[in-house]
């Protein structure tokens, strides 16, 4: 998917994440914090990537404030602001297929 | 991936307790409150704006966490919204047990979520008829056409009655005594017996008053409802103490269940347990009685 706009999705509030994503420059830029950077940084890092990458998104500027989201939080929130991003996110959604 | 076992359409539903599909906080571990079954809300829960990242957050929870023998329900948008069907397809996807339609009108309602259903069953290959329906009884309108919402669909497994919408309809507010919805509940629960599905009473608002909370949930059991909605963790503990049965009632149906079939296999139709006259008719409230014991762990017998 062609992030065409920036999209947010997620809150600030404990066990959630943040996520925007904007247009980028040919390649994937990932900012990161989060309240579990020491303990977990490298595997939410993982996994923002990894779903980023199932949904074909090669170019992109992606920031992410993660207040100690499980992985499945940290999954639902890059690919609501991605199918945001696209105007796609309200219907038709490919449940079980790219998102999974 | 947490494969859930194919959901029973009747089982112990004491406590249905709804949670915001959206915040991660509270769907993570619904489970561990020991609610019979946990109520995601995609609705009235969720802001108008936030409709679509709450179905992304539900679909994950879904598959990911496991909720063990609770049941899970999901809360689709009403009929009447641009939402609905976006629901049901990331419900069945997902694999929620059931779906509770907001604001049931008609048979018509049901049947219009039961196709919806049966095509997204289809199209995410989950087996057909797996996805169990109840509905939401919130208007005047809905009370009196309950035995047709009932009756709608083998899918159909119990009604609600929706209070705040309700009261709104009737130009009331919450009473003391009930009388405020004493006869819609009436209704729906002679509605809900004739179409032999379960019915569940509607939540209790105010979390500072522990009073209220009890007499509306005696008045509940003395009415015969099932089990009732809740909104806060807390309300849980009650409900299943005041819908236990007694010791008393747990001895007296194991005896009337022995008797029932003791006398069966002799040729005996009508006899007498401690001075009562019992028949076969007593059998499956007496059944009903050890089942909901067991699962309250009073009883551990082999008879149900």
């Amino acid at each position: 998917m062609e992030i065409k706009k920036p999209a947010m999705a997620g809150t600030l509030e404990s066990s959630d994440a943040q996520v925007t994503v904007e247009p980028g420059n040919g390649k994937i830029e990932l900012s990161l914090e989060s309240s579990v950077m020491n303990q977990y940084g490298r595997q939410i890092k993982d996994t923002v990537l990894e779903t980023l990458d199932r949904l074909g998104v090669t170019s992109a500027r992606v920031t992410m404030v993660d207040k100690g989201a499980l992985d499945c939080t940290i999954k639902a929130r890059v690919e609501c602001a991605v199918f945001r991003s696209c105007d796609a996110s309200e219907s038709n959604i490919p449940w079980g297929g790219a998102i999974k | 991936m947490i494969p859930r076992p194919r959901p029973e359409r009747f089982r112990l539903r004491r406590t249905m307790m709804f949670m915001n599909a959206q915040k991660p906080g509270l769907i993570k571990d619904a489970y561990i409150y020991g609610c019979d079954s946990i109520m995601l809300d995609l609705e009235d829960a969720v802001a108008e704006n936030q409709k679509d990242a709450a179905r992304f957050s539900l679909y994950h929870a879904l598959k990911t966490i496991d909720y063990g023998d609770t049941e899970v329900i999901v809360r689709i948008n009403g009929l009447d919204t641009p939402h609905w069907q976006e629901d049901i397809r990331v419900c069945v996807a997902g694999g929620a047990d059931g779906i509770r339609i907001a604001k049931c009108e008609s048979a018509k309602d049901v049947l219009t979520v039961e196709a919806a259903v049966e095509k997204a069953e289809e199209e995410f290959g989950v087996e057909k008829g797996r996805t169990l329906l109840m509905a939401a009884l919130e208007s005047p309108k809905g009370i009196l056409n309950a035995y047709e919402i009932c009756a709608a669909s083998s899918r159909m497994f119990g009604v609600a009655i929706s209070g705040g919408d309700f009261r709104k309809c009737m130009q009331t507010t919450p009473q003391r005594d009930g009388i405020d919805m004493v006869t819609a509940r009436g209704l729906m629960l002679i509605a809900a017996r004739a179409a032999g599905v379960q019915c569940f009473d509607t939540v209790f608002t105010n979390l500072d008053d522990n009073e209220g909370f009890e007499a509306e949930v005696r008045q509940n059991k003395a009415m015969g409802f099932d089990g009732k909605s809740l909104i806060n963790p807390k309300q849980i503990r009650l409900v299943h103490q005041l819908f236990a049965p007694t010791e008393k009632e747990v001895i007296q149906a194991e005896k009337i269940v022995r008797a029932v079939r003791e006398n069966a296999a002799k040729g005996l139709g009508v006899f007498t347990v401690d001075g009562k006259m019992i028949d076969i008719a007593f059998l499956p409230g007496a059944e009903r009685t050890l089942r909901l014991a067991r699962a309250c762990g009073m009883y551990e017998g082999d008879l149900v």
